[in-house]
């Protein structure tokens, strides 16, 4: 019994000592940001000894978790009106909120394609049978790819080819295995895969602004341990990796 | 109700019920041969064709994605030979739902056959009777129980058929959407009225087809 009561206090001590060393921070993530933010966390986990773990998804089903109670402490969307849903709920501390990363959109093609793509229009053209968008109806890529469409009034041409996928990456994935003619994507994602090609940048004039807020969870169990993850997500070094990435950096 | 929910409805049943049917002929051959008949690989067959059954449904799914893309052997030559495409359409659910729920259409179907006593086929092959019209007129009728079973779960399999189906055919409103992709997708999005409104309905369609099951069981039970 004696011995028992040494092993539970050993034990009790080295896990506050653990807990003390290092936080455990959570981040809640746009796919989109998934080899950036990897990227960022290494170098970060290394300088600051904290570790970090990622939930990456469509913005919309991350919100719609946070909602639900899940343990997150922070939140990185890929859109203004995923973020703006949580703040109207009370769920994210509003001080922290920065919007500092930008993005485009780009159609993409499976990398052995011939398809000509010149405009929007040519997205109507009877060769392209079908196209992958995240779910225009929530997930932010696909919010942006539908309002650059509707802006253009392809939309209601477009809307019966639409494959819409779960996240960013899986419409990426559908064109990378060829299973669809093309794919509007973030021009970031397209860099990341050797088996596409871009077909066609959409002029930043056409496309609506894409914007990524970040912003501190409420229920935050470490609030200060994400607030300095989240002041090192603004800082130059993360600005270095997301601009390697091919994100724009807004101010 | 709207119009696009029972649209929902209306393709899950159908696609559930075509897929049955299309399955029906190979499983009950297949079902014969492992009750009626000794041969070398059998019991790799056996296990081979209920894989899908213990498999991840998302694993059944890659594999199918694999094979039946453009880049796949049998989706490549589709493609290319008849511009037939398979993945993210209505046939793509139809093959997942029919991979997904055979196992079972063969196990009940296997068991039935083997209850059937072998005497019976036996007489009517010496009455003179060809192999075919035993089967059909004798050993049928006699397994239809359990053969009928078979179906009612292998349809009951392919309604709520979720992981292979989200793989092949993606989610399509108005074309590759399911009840079970629909749930998910409204829960997703928020939109738990809708959510709700489609459980209704699976609950309301997974009661007739027990019901109706226990009703056939029951009046073939009195024959």
């Amino acid at each position: 019994m004696k011995h028992m009561k040494k092993v539970l206090v050993g034990a009790l001590l080295l896990f506050a000592v653990i807990g003390i060393q290092a936080a455990e921070i959570t981040v809640f993530a746009a796919a989109s940001l998934t080899d950036s933010l990897k990227e960022i966390a290494a170098d970060y986990e290394k300088s600051s000894g904290d570790k970090v773990t990622f939930n990456l998804g469509a913005s919309s089903t991350l919100a719609r978790q946070i909602d639900a109670g899940a343990p997150a402490d922070i939140f990185f969307s890929a859109d203004e009106a995923q973020m703006d849903g949580l703040a109207k709920q009370g769920l994210i501390d509003a001080s922290t909120r920065k919007s500092r990363l930008g993005n485009s959109l780009v159609v993409v093609i499976p990398g052995d394609s011939t398809l000509q793509i010149q405009s929007a229009g040519d997205l109507t053209n009877a060769a392209v049978k079908q196209i992958a968008l995240a779910d225009p109806k929530a997930v932010p890529a696909g919010v942006y790819a539908k309002a650059w469409l509707t802006r253009q009034q392809l939309w209601p041409a477009i809307e019966p080819k639409v494959v819409p996928t779960e996240n960013v990456r899986a419409a990426l994935a559908a064109v990378e295995s060829g299973n669809v003619e093309l794919g509007v994507v973030y021009k970031t994602d397209a860099g990341i895969s050797k088996m596409v090609k871009i077909a066609y940048e959409v002029p930043r004039a056409d496309a609506p602004d894409i914007s990524y807020p970040m912003a501190l969870v409420k229920d935050s169990r470490q609030p200060e341990a994400a607030k300095k993850f989240l002041d090192y997500l603004s800082s130059k070094e993360a600005g270095q990796v997301f601009t390697r990435y091919g994100f724009l950096l807004r101010e | 109700m709207t119009a696009e929910e029972w649209q929902i409805v209306w393709f899950t049943a159908w696609v559930s019920a075509l897929s049955t049917l299309a399955i029906l002929p190979f499983g009950l051959a297949l079902a014969w041969a492992l009750a009626r008949r000794d041969w070398p690989g059998k019991s790799l067959v056996e296990t081979f064709v209920s894989l899908p059954l213990v498999m991840p449904p998302v694993a059944t799914g890659l594999i199918l994605l694999k094979i039946l893309g453009r880049r796949g052997a049998i989706g490549g030559f589709l493609h290319n030979q008849l511009n037939l495409d398979i993945i993210f359409t209505w046939r793509a659910v139809l093959i997942a739902l029919g991979v997904m729920s055979f196992p079972l259409l063969v196990h009940f179907a296997r068991v039935a056959f083997e209850e059937v006593n072998p005497r019976l086929e036996q007489i009517a092959r010496t009455l003179g009777a060809s192999g075919w019209r035993v089967f059909f007129t004798i050993t049928i009728p006699l397994a239809a129980r359990g053969i009928i079973a078979g179906m009612i779960l292998a349809f009951a399999r392919a309604l709520g058929e979720f992981g292979a189906t989200i793989m092949v055919a993606g989610n399509i409103p108005g074309k590759t959407s399911t009840l079970s992709l629909s749930i998910f997708q409204d829960v997703q999005l928020g939109d738990d009225t809708h959510a709700f409104r489609l459980l209704g309905v699976s609950v309301v369609m997974a009661f007739v087809a027990v019901w109706c099951s226990q009703l056939l069981m029951r009046r073939k039970g009195k024959m």
